[in-house]
C-alpha cells in the first residue's frame, strides 16, 4: 500500500511536468501577448510592465522560474487583474466550482444508482427498457441545451426559481439539476451493467440458496461489487463534471474557476490559465488516486501494486 | 470480405440447411432485428442528406440573408422555426448548422480513427519496448485533463476549423488505440497470421491487410460513439465561444447566441438544441445496436 501510493505520486510528478511545459511553451509560441490589445500604451510603460512580469528575461530563464514557482503552487499575479494573484482567484474561484461540482456528483448518485438497481432488478421487463431508454436519452442531450431550457422552464415561465447567480440556497438548484442529469443516466447505465454481471455469479446463487431475502440479496451482497463500475468511473466523472461545470457557470453567470477560465483564455491571461490548468490537473490526479484506493476497498481482490 | 469462420469443408457440407452466414450477414441481421437502432439509423441517413443538399433545397433561404426589418419573429408558415435578431431563418440556419457539426463530427473521427487504429495496431503488434512506450503516452495523455489544452491550441493559435478538427481528433484517439491494441495482441498469434508471413508478407502488409481489416468491429462500434462524442465537444467549444467562428454556424454557435435572448427569442435555443440532441440521441442509439451486432461481449464492459 505505502509502496503503491509512493509510486503513484511520483509518477504524478513528470506527468505534471509535461502539462507544465507544453502550456507554458504553447502560450509563448502562441502570436500575440497579453499586452498587445492596449497598441496606445507608451513604449516606456510596455517595458516597464514586461520587466515586471518577467518577460524580459531569457526564455528558458523565465521557464525555470516558472517551473519552480509552480512547484509552490505560485503562479504570481493574474496578467488581466494585476492587483490579485492567480493563487487567491484560484482558491476563491474553486471554491464555488467544488460546491456546485459537489452537489452534481452526490445528485447524479443519489439517484443514478437505485435506478441502476432497478432497471437490473428487472432486466429485459417494461421498468428496465424504460429506465435505459431515459438514460440514453439523458446521456444525449448536453447541458447547454438544458440549462437554458431549465432556465425557460422554471425561471422565465414558472418563476419558481431564480434564472442566474451564485448567492442563497435556491440558486443552487438549477445549475447542479442541469449539470447533473447526463451523470444520473450514464451511472444509472454503469449500475446497472455492473449488477449484471454479479447478480450472476455464483456467490449470490449461493446467498439465495441459504434462503435470504431478495432485498438482502440485492443490497447488501450484491451491490458492493456491483457498484465497481461506478467507482471506477467516479475519476472520469470529476473530470467532465469539471469541463460541464465550465459552460454550466457560463450559463448561470457564476463566478467559478471555470468562467476565470474562460475568461482568462479569452484574455490571453498567461499566469491565470496556466494556474487554473495546473491546480485542475493536480486534482484529477490526486482524485483518481483516492479512487484506486477506494477501489481496493470495495473489491478484495484487486491488489495494489 | 472474408472475414469470420467458414465452416470446415470437410464435416458433411449437408448438415448445414443454409448457407453459411459470414460475420457481417450475422451482425446485420442482429442489427434489423433492433428496432430503435434501425430507425436511429434512418433518421441518421434523413438528417444528413437533408444537411449535405441544404444549398440546392427550394425551401430553404440563403442562411445569410438578413431582413432587419422583420427581426425575430416566432415560428410561423413562412419561417418554421422562426428568425433572429437579423431577420435569418431559423430553418436554414439549423440545416446549415447541422452541416458544419456533422462535418466537423466526421472529420474529428476520422483523424482519431486514422491516428488511434495507427497507433493501437503498431504498439500491440511489434510488442516488447515499443508497445510499452507507446501505452505509457497514451497513459499519461489519458490523465491530462485534455479540454484545457484544446482550449488553449484553440485560443492560442487560430480559432479556424481546421485546427478544430485536429484539436478534437487528437483529443480522441486514445480510446481507439487502446481497443484496437487489445484486438492486435490477441489477432497476432492466430494461424492466418501466421500463414501471412509464411508466404512472405511484410510487416506492414501483414498489419494493415490482415490484421486492421479483423478489429474492424470494435471499430465501427466505437467509430459510431466517437462521431456525437465530437459534435458534442464542438457545440461545447462553440458554446464558449472557442469552436467554429462565424459568419460560419454550427448547432454550438447556434446555441449560444440564443442562450443571449433565452428571456426574449426561446425559440432560438429550441430548435437547434432539438436537432443536435435527436442527432445524438440517434447515434447513440445506433452505436448500441451495432455494439449488439458486432461485439455482444463488449457490453460487458461498459455500460
Amino acid at each position: 500500500m505505502i509502496t503503491f501510493l509512493t509510486r503513484r505520486l511520483l509518477l504524478m510528478i513528470p506527468t505534471l511536468w509535461v502539462i507544465a511545459t507544453l502550456t507554458f511553451f504553447m502560450m509563448r509560441l502562441a502570436p500575440g501577448g497579453p499586452f498587445m490589445s492596449e497598441k496606445d500604451i507608451p513604449a516606456a510603460t510596455k517595458v516597464q510592465l514586461m520587466k515586471q512580469y518577467g518577460l524580459d528575461k531569457p526564455l528558458a530563464e523565465q521557464y525555470g522560474r516558472f517551473l519552480l514557482n509552480a512547484a509552490r503552487f505560485d503562479f504570481g499575479p493574474s496578467y488581466k487583474y494585476p492587483q490579485q494573484q492567480v493563487r487567491e482567484i484560484i482558491a476563491e474561484g474553486f471554491k464555488v466550482s467544488a460546491e456546485l461540482g459537489g452537489w452534481a456528483l452526490l445528485f447524479a448518485l443519489a439517484l443514478g444508482v437505485p435506478i441502476g438497481v432497478i432497471a437490473a432488478v428487472n432486466q429485459n421487463r417494461a421498468p428496465d427498457h424504460v429506465v435505459m431508454a431515459l438514460a440514453l436519452a439523458g446521456v444525449s442531450i448536453p447541458n447547454f441545451v438544458l440549462g437554458p431550457i431549465l432556465v425557460l422552464v422554471f425561471s422565465l415561465t414558472l418563476y419558481w426559481l431564480p434564472p442566474a447567480l451564485w448567492r442563497g440556497p435556491e440558486t443552487r438548484i438549477l445549475p447542479v439539476l442541469a449539470l447533473a442529469v447526463s451523470y444520473v443516466a450514464y451511472i444509472a447505465r454503469l449500475t446497472r451493467a455492473g449488477m449484471l454481471e454479479v447478480l450472476r455469479q455464483d456467490y449470490i446463487r449461493t446467498a439465495r440458496a441459504k434462503g435470504l431475502s431478495e432485498r438482502v440479496v440485492v443490497l447488501k451482497h450484491a451491490l458492493k461489487l456491483g457498484m465497481l463500475p461506478v467507482v471506477s468511473y467516479l475519476g472520469p466523472a470529476a473530470a467532465r463534471i469539471i469541463m460541464g461545470s465550465i459552460v454550466i457557470e457560463q450559463i448561470f453567470a457564476i463566478p467559478g474557476l471555470g468562467r476565470y477560465l474562460v475568461i482568462g483564455a479569452t484574455n490571453k491571461d498567461y499566469t491565470l490559465v496556466l494556474g487554473v490548468v495546473l491546480f485542475y490537473a493536480s486534482f484529477l490526479m490526486m482524485l483518481n488516486l483516492f479512487v484506486d484506493i477506494a477501489y481496493t476497498k470495495l473489491d478484495p481482490r484487486v491488489e495494489l501494486k | 470480405m472474408s472475414i469470420g469462420i467458414a465452416p470446415p469443408a470437410t464435416v458433411g457440407a449437408e448438415s448445414y440447411a443454409s448457407a453459411p452466414r459470414s460475420l457481417w450477414s450475422d451482425a446485420w441481421r442482429r442489427l434489423r432485428r433492433n428496432r430503435l437502432a434501425v430507425l436511429s439509423g434512418a433518421f441518421l441517413v434523413l438528417i444528413s442528406l437533408f444537411a449535405i443538399t441544404a444549398p440546392w433545397l427550394p425551401f430553404l433561404q440563403d442562411p445569410t440573408l438578413q431582413d432587419l426589418g422583420r427581426g425575430a419573429t416566432p415560428p410561423s408558415p413562412a419561417h418554421w422555426f422562426g428568425t433572429d435578431e437579423l431577420g435569418r431563418d431559423t430553418f436554414t440556419r439549423v440545416a446549415y448548422g447541422g452541416r458544419i457539426s456533422m462535418l466537423v463530427g466526421l472529420v474529428g473521427t476520422l483523424v482519431s480513427l486514422v491516428i488511434g487504429v495507427t497507433w493501437g495496431a503498431v504498439a500491440g503488434y511489434v510488442g516488447g519496448k515499443l508497445d510499452e512506450f507507446m501505452m505509457r503516452v497514451v497513459d499519461v495523455l489519458y490523465s491530462l485533463p485534455y479540454i484545457f489544452l484544446v482550449i488553449l491550441l484553440l485560443v492560442f493559435f487560430s480559432k479556424s476549423l481546421l485546427m478544430l478538427f485536429v484539436a478534437l481528433g487528437l483529443v480522441q484517439w486514445l480510446t481507439m488505440a487502446r481497443i484496437v491494441r487489445g484486438q492486435v495482441l490477441s489477432l497476432r498469434t492466430q494461424t492466418f497470421v501466421e500463414a501471412a508471413r509464411a508466404i512472405g508478407a511484410g510487416t506492414p502488409a501483414i498489419l494493415f491487410r490482415h490484421i486492421v481489416p479483423n478489429t474492424l468491429g470494435p471499430v465501427i462500434v466505437f467509430t459510431t460513439l466517437t462521431v456525437p462524442a465530437v459534435i458534442l465537444q464542438e457545440a461545447f467549444l462553440s458554446f464558449l465561444g472557442l469552436g467554429v467562428q462565424p459568419p460560419d454556424a454550427s448547432w454550438g454557435t447556434l446555441l449560444s447566441d440564443g442562450a443571449k435572448v433565452l428571456a426574449l427569442f426561446p425559440w432560438l435555443v429550441i430548435f437547434p438544441g432539438f436537432a443536435m440532441s435527436l442527432t445524438l440521441l440517434a447515434f447513440n442509439f445506433l452505436g448500441d445496436g451495432l455494439r449488439d451486432a458486432l461485439d455482444p461481449q463488449g457490453r460487458r464492459d461498459g455500460a
